[in-house]
Formats: C-alpha cells, sequence, structure tokens
C-alpha cells in the first residue's frame, strides 16, 4: 500500500511504561488536533483481559506448567506463552526468574552485547533468554496488535510512527530501538528524544501563548526524572525572521537513577526500622513493601500536613488476622531519604561522587551511584557551561544558567519534590547574581512523551515549530599513534572526529584527509568516543589530547571487509563517512579509496 | 418499575363491546411498552385516558408513537392481557459478573480471606491492620472498575422537594409517606449510582468459580 499514513503514532517505548498517543492526519480542522492515547489490552490475571493507558514493559515468560490453556487469550491471540504487560509484572513480583524488566536500560548500556539473549539476567537455563531487543520488540508487538484491534483498517506498520528515545542514548542503542521496530515492520519510522517531546507537548498545550511564555535569549531546561532514568536537555530560544525558533543545544549523561530507586530506597529504611525492632522481613515481604511504599509516598508527597500513613502488608496465606505486618511511614522519613537523599540543597560546585567499583561486581546495569539528582544537574549545568555561547555570543564562566524549566515524568508530579528542584535551581542562580528560572507548566508528565512524540510527527509535515537540534554529540574513531612502543605503555590514542555536533538529518560527512588500513577478511573494531561538549570540531579534527570529561569513550565499533574481489589479509586504504538518516540514527560507513565500495560499520560489537 | 396496572386491566376492557376490545388490549400493551420504555407516571396517566375515549384516530397515534405496527395485527386477545397479568416475569442474574467482582476484590483486597476469618479472639489493633488491606485494595477495586456517583447531589441532612413524577426507583421515600407530591422531606442519604462499568474482559472457558487460585512456591 502506497498511501500517506492517516495517523501519526507516537510511542514512548519506556523503561517501566509504555505509552501510545495518536493524531489524525487528515483532520480537517488543524486548529484543532489533539494527540489522543490509545487504551491498550492486556493481560491483568490469568483468563483476564483490561485496557490501560499504559502497558508495563514488562516480559514473563511462563512455564508450560504454569498457566492452563486458554488462559493467556488477548482479543488478538488465543496463546500467549510469552505475556507482556501488568500481569506479566505482577507474575515477576513473585517468579521474578522468568521476568525481564529495565529492557530500555540494557539497551542503553554499552557494556554488554545488546544483541545477545541474555534477559532474564542470571535465571536458570531452562528458561528461554531474550536480548533486549527482542524484548522491545515484544513491547511494539502488543502495541501494534491492540493497534488493529482500535484500527483494523490501518495496520499501525503503515502508519507515521515517532518512537522517543532517552536524549542520552547512544547511537548504537539508537540504532538498536530502530532495528526492534523495523523487526515489526514500521515502514514510517522517526526518533525522537524524549525531553524534546515533553517541549512538543507544551508547544501544543500552549498553541496559543507559548510565544509570550519564552522569548528570545532564554534558555529552557527540561527536567525529566521517570521511573529508571533521569534525562536532561538545554533548549535555546532564538528569532529567525521574526519567529521565535527553539534549538535544543545540550543533552545530559545517561543516569540510572529514577522513581524506583526512591520507592526501594523508602523499603529499605522500614526494614532497618524493623530490624531494629527484630522483626526480620522475607523477601517477598520487601517486595510488598515496595509496593505499599510507592503509595504512601505519593501520599506524604502530595500533603505535607500528613505526618504518617500506615504501611500494611498482608500475609501471603488466607489467614490475614495477625499475620499481617503493619509499620508506618512518617513525613519526616519520607523528607530525609527522598528529598534529603534525592534533592539535597548541594550548591552547584558539587558534583556526583564516583566510587571506584570493587573488583568484583556482578554484571549488572550500571546503577548511578550517587543518587543525589541535584549533584547530576550540577554536574550537568557545570559542563555545558558554554552551549549558548555560539547562539547568543555570550559565555557563561561557570555555569549555563537556565531562565525556564520544564518539568517532566512521574516523580516531579509531587509539588513538593517539583517545589523543592525549583529551589535548588533558584538558589544557584540567586548566588551567581542571575534572575529566578520560572517553571513552563501544562504538560501530564505521565503522558506528555507520547503525546509530544504524535503531535511531532503532524509537526513533521511542516504545521507548526519545529525544535532544531541534530545531533548532540560529535563522535570521533580513536586511532591507535604510530610511534615507537614503550615496553607497559599502552600506545596512545587519537581521535578523529567523523561525525560534527549539531549534524541534521539527512546530511552526510566524509573524512578525507585521513586514510585508514584496513585489513580485508577480518573484523578491524575502533575505538569510539563522544562528546557533547566540544561543539566546534569538524570532521576530520584530529585530537591528540582531550580532557577527561570531554570525551566519553563508547563500546568500540567494527566493521569486516568481505573477500570478494581481494585477497583474504590485504590492506585496504579506506576513508570514514558519516550519515544521520531521517529515522534519526547515525550510520558510519567504510569507503574504499581505490573504488566506491562501501562498508557498513557496526556500532554494536557481537561478542564471539 | 413498580406500576399498578390492575385498575387498568379489570376495568378496561369491561367499559367496552368485543370490536374495541382488541384494540383497547392492543393499546394498554403499547402504553405498557411505553412505559417501561420512559418510566414515568405522568404517561401512564395519559395512557389510560386514551384506553377509555376508545377513539379510533386516537389509537393509531399511540401505536405510531412505539412504531411497533407489526405486532398490532399479532396480538388481539384479551387472553394476551392476563397472561402479562399472571406471570410477571423475573430476572436471574448471571453469577458471571458477582464471581468476577468476588475474584478482584479477592486479589487487591483481600475480601474473602478477611470475611473468612473469626475476629474474636483478635485485638483491635490487628483488626485495623488488616482493615486497612481490605479498605485499600477495595477501593483500587471500586475506582478501577466503577465510576459511582451521588443520585442526589447535595449535603445530606438537607431539606429536598421531590416534584410530581419523581423516579422513585432512584429514590426511595420513608417515614410520613402520604398525600400527593411535591414532598418536602430531608436527603438522609445522597445515595449511588454507578454510571459506568468497565469490568476485565474475560478469556473464553475461563472458571470463575476459582476465585482465588491456590499458591505453591517451588
Amino acid at each position: 500500500m502506497n498511501q500517506s499514513p492517516r495517523y501519526s503514532v507516537g510511542i514512548d517505548l519506556g523503561t517501566t511504561h509504555c505509552v501510545l498517543s495518536y493524531v489524525d492526519l487528515h483532520s480537517s480542522d488543524s486548529d484543532n488536533i489533539e494527540p489522543k492515547i490509545l487504551a491498550i489490552p492486556q493481560l491483568t490475571a490469568a483468563g483476564s483481559v483490561e485496557e490501560k493507558n499504559q502497558l508495563p514493559s514488562f516480559l514473563y515468560q511462563a512455564h508450560d506448567a504454569e498457566l492452563a490453556p486458554g488462559q493467556t487469550a488477548l482479543p488478538w491471540s488465543a496463546d500467549n506463552q510469552i505475556v507482556v504487560g501488568t500481569m506479566a509484572r505482577n507474575l515477576g513480583s513473585k517468579t521474578p526468574i522468568r521476568l525481564v524488566a529495565s529492557a530500555k536500560s540494557w539497551l542503553g548500556h554499552g557494556g554488554v552485547d545488546r544483541h545477545s539473549a541474555f534477559l532474564p539476567l542470571n535465571s536458570p537455563d531452562e528458561v528461554t533468554k531474550v536480548s533486549p531487543v527482542t524484548a522491545s520488540k515484544y513491547y511494539l508487538e502488543h502495541l501494534a496488535a491492540a493497534w488493529l484491534q482500535a484500527f483494523p483498517q490501518m495496520p499501525l506498520t503503515e502508519q507515521d510512527v515517532t518512537i522517543t528515545v532517552p536524549a542520552s542514548f547512544d547511537p548504537g542503542a539508537r540504532e538498536l530501538t530502530a532495528a526492534a521496530a523495523t523487526d515489526v515492520g514500521f515502514e514510517h519510522l522517526t526518533l525522537l528524544e524524549e525531553p524534546q517531546a515533553a517541549v512538543y507537548s507544551w508547544l501544543k498545550n500552549n498553541e496559543d501563548n507559548w510565544r509570550e511564555q519564552v522569548s528570545v535569549g532564554d534558555v529552557v531546561l527540561v527536567i525529566d526524572v521517570g521511573g529508571g532514568t533521569t534525562d536532561l536537555s538545554l533548549i535555546a530560544v532564538t528569532e529567525q525572521d521574526g519567529n521565535l525558533t527553539l534549538n535544543r543545544v545540550a543533552v545530559g549523561d545517561h543516569i540510572l537513577l529514577g522513581g524506583d530507586n526512591m520507592d526501594l530506597a523508602l523499603a529499605y529504611t522500614l526494614r532497618a526500622k524493623l530490624a531494629q525492632q527484630g522483626k526480620n522481613l522475607q523477601p517477598w515481604q520487601i517486595q510488598g513493601m515496595v509496593h505499599a511504599c510507592r503509595d504512601a509516598k505519593e501520599a506524604l508527597l502530595n500533603d505535607s500536613d500528613l505526618q504518617t500513613v500506615p504501611i500494611v502488608v498482608p500475609s501471603r496465606g488466607s489467614k490475614l488476622l495477625g499475620s499481617t505486618l503493619k509499620t508506618e511511614l512518617t513525613q519526616q522519613e519520607v523528607q530525609q531519604v527522598l528529598v534529603e537523599g534525592f534533592f539535597p540543597q548541594t550548591p552547584v560546585t558539587e558534583h556526583p561522587v564516583a566510587q571506584a567499583r570493587t573488583a568484583l561486581t556482578q554484571m549488572g546495569l550500571p546503577y548511578a551511584q550517587d543518587a543525589a539528582i541535584s549533584r547530576h544537574l550540577a554536574a550537568f549545568l557545570n559542563r555545558q557551561h558554554d552551549a549558548v555561547t555560539e547562539l547568543f555570543g555570550e559565555s557563561e564562566q561557570d555555569f549555563i544558567k537556565p531562565t525556564a524549566i520544564l518539568f517532566n515524568g512521574g516523580v516531579l508530579k509531587s509539588d513538593l519534590l517539583s517545589s523543592r528542584l525549583m529551589a535548588i535551581i533558584n538558589g544557584w542562580l540567586t548566588d551567581a547574581d542571575a534572575d529566578e528560572a520560572k517553571l513552563l507548566t501544562g504538560v501530564d508528565l505521565d503522558l506528555a512523551v507520547a503525546s509530544g512524540a504524535s503531535y511531532y510527527g503532524y509537526v513533521r509535515h511542516g504545521k507548526g515549530v519545529r525544535i532544531r537540534g541534530g545531533i548532540a554529540s560529535a563522535y570521533y574513531v580513536g586511532i591507535e599513534s604510530a610511534m615507537p612502543a614503550i615496553p607497559g605503555m599502552a600506545p596512545p590514542v587519537e581521535a578523529i572526529c567523523v561525525a560534527p555536533f549539531g549534524m541534521e538529518e539527512g546530511s552526510s560527512t566524509q573524512v578525507t584527509d585521513r586514510q585508514f588500513g584496513v585489513v580485508v577478511g577480518q573484523p578491524v573494531q575502533f575505538k569510539f568516543f563522544g562528546s557533547t561538549v566540544r561543539r566546534d570540531d569538524e570532521v576530520g579534527t584530529h585530537l591528540d589530547f582531550w580532557a577527561p570529561d570531554e570525551l566519553e569513550q563508547l563500546p568500540e565499533i567494527s566493521a569486516t571487509l568481505p573477500i570478494e574481489g581481494r585477497n583474504a589479509g590485504d590492506v585496504v586504504p579506506v576513508t570514514l563517512a558519516a550519515h544521520v538518516t531521517e529515522v534519526g540514527t547515525l550510520a558510519l560507513d567504510v569507503i574504499a579509496r581505490d573504488g566506491d565500495e562501501r562498508w557498513h560499520v557496526e556500532f554494536d560489537v557481537r561478542a564471539k | 418499575m413498580n406500576l399498578d396496572f390492575s385498575a387498568i386491566f379489570e376495568t378496561a376492557p369491561n367499559l367496552l363491546d368485543q370490536g374495541h376490545a382488541g384494540l383497547a388490549a392492543t393499546a394498554v400493551i403499547f402504553a405498557l411498552l411505553y412505559v417501561s420504555k420512559k418510566g414515568k407516571s405522568e404517561i401512564v396517566e395519559k395512557e389510560i385516558e386514551v384506553v377509555n375515549e376508545v377513539e379510533v384516530i386516537k389509537e393509531v397515534e399511540v401505536i405510531k408513537e412505539v412504531e411497533v405496527i407489526k405486532e398490532v395485527e399479532v396480538i388481539k386477545e384479551v387472553e394476551v392481557i392476563k397472561e402479562v397479568e399472571v406471570s410477571p416475569k423475573l430476572d436471574s442474574t448471571s453469577p458471571a459478573a458477582a464471581l468476577q467482582l468476588l475474584s478482584l476484590l479477592q486479589q487487591e483486597a483481600r475480601f474473602i480471606d478477611f470475611i473468612s476469618e473469626d475476629l474474636t479472639g483478635f485485638a483491635d489493633a490487628e483488626v485495623g491492620a488488616a482493615a486497612r488491606v481490605i479498605h485499600e485494595g477495595g477501593q483500587k477495586v471500586l475506582s478501577q472498575y466503577f465510576t459511582l456517583e451521588p443520585v442526589v447531589n447535595q449535603e445530606e441532612e438537607s431539606p429536598i422537594t421531590l416534584p410530581a413524577g419523581f423516579d422513585a426507583t432512584q429514590i426511595r421515600l420513608t417515614g410520613n409517606v402520604v398525600g400527593q407530591a411535591p414532598f418536602s422531606g430531608v436527603l438522609v442519604h445522597k445515595g449511588w449510582k454507578v454510571a459506568a462499568t468497565k469490568l476485565p474482559k474475560l478469556a473464553p472457558g475461563h472458571d470463575l468459580n476459582i476465585v482465588a487460585a491456590a499458591e505453591v512456591e517451588l
């Protein structure tokens, strides 16, 4: 079918939840475009299906003997040995060895082979393993089936689909997300950074007056604290031909820190309190505690007059009385653990404490070691101190001073936490003799990313303001310097810029003044670096020295030149070319200098 | 609906000759249909008048209103009316929805566990702890699957006037129930009505009698 897509669909493929939103592109009333949220049918218990706006991003592989036949029927398929959504999360809380969770965090984790099937981690051999890409594919397939249920004539694969990714995702993680979507069959796919999606949602909801809320010279700081990650971006407001223009000028690091950490922290505080009273909790009780703390936290955070909220963990058996565990969570504990622990009032000069990892660590996700979001934020603002130098022509010496703040993510729904974070930022600004930043409002903190994404699909048809940005990082390939070997010292590495900061989608670059030798028939690995602060390096820029926090080493990349037409072992002189695809991924190619052959460079090096 | 039609059935046909009896009967049937649709007592009175006047033109009007002209031919005999009279049909509800609700309440609120226990011998603090489980869970079930709203949206223990034709299924009169509407009284309980129900859909063949499966940890 070659007809143009009817709907623009935004998919928030989240760490803990997926949300799907859509906009009718054929709507005659262009002033009245309203992104809608699709209710997603999903199993909630054996044999029972409910529609919910959010699909929990969990996958459960049931044992053959676990669920009776027909108990996993969905409106579109009778039997599903692999369960996705609410029921998967519920079953997994009691049988974690069969549960895949946080697939998205694994996609963004360069330290593992993201194509290999290793989830659920450390579970018995009998449990079939899936890769983070496959898990993401299952969530997308579920969404596609739910969509088809609602729009039987218009498969999701034929619609204009925008999937959101964290702004901090490296090129490999973006490519893998796109690969999962391509596997499902999406024909018109675009990736969008989540903080940008939140801004689009804000633009949509303030259609009439956003131009009065920001003005030229404003720097908007987007803070997105979700269930599993914290994502930061800076948007600068400029003017072109008399119109306000938005430019995404910087993105933060990948920080695995979010609402789930807060629930855990509270549950462990209570466990310690009970241990002091001589009560030791069993693992299933801690699970129940985390669950209860989530609700209690919300109650306490939304009402500062509330002093205590009882926490009750019911017994596992049918006897409730006498074996139900009761304790309470106090306002003071919430203040101490959440407010002081995650949002401490630290100066802007204080940055996350990085502890050296002990030699023996389990393979796992690289969770942020410092839980203080304020310190991560301070580090970001410092590192990006000259993010707007080029646009506004003025340079900040110490840290960039945002003039407006946009919040997103479930954690910041709490007035207490959002006003605390505002107070911290404004404290920094006041100390630096800058004006206080104002809070931009009018987004639904749970659904903004999905709605913003579907609205973005609409905007891409030339119907509204687009945020400019390009890639938020410059990328470099590492080459070992040619120098005499020194015993005991690795040869120093030089970095060559292959893709400059801000490269727009659809554009290409090529390194012309350097050439490399690649051995035919053998995989050749390159060191690969990214920098979110070196904005001025052009393609081919050659660095032999950089400050430790300027360049971040990314997973190695590799290319294999096929033997056809050449002799194995020959060294072929090549050059490197970069291209930002329409989808929004970065593609690197190796080009032979003596011909016009091109070979694709893999971001995700498969372990052999 | 508790409307008393016995008066109509007994008196109306007696006033008529056989020829009109059939017409009167159809009129009553349609009056019944009409009333059960609209559920307003005003209309009942109106239709009764129609029956008494036995004016053919008016009958036609009534039939048109209901728009089931075909049935006129089918129901011609007075006996039909008697049948309606002797067998008031009572619906028996399907247990499926009740079992499903029970299962949801057990899942979320441990409802069956709690109600099945003998409370004697337990301190109030322990009962209180368990009550929180059932309260929190029960609240979740109610808010997730039902949209509840009060029948009368005004402060309880405040005066209220009920106009003639108020709906007796929605509002129950108690105490000194005499005289004619409008009635003046005090709102004792504002009532609850379910504005929307959204229960989970069930897999075909799902055994609803198992409201909670036994659990075995390996």
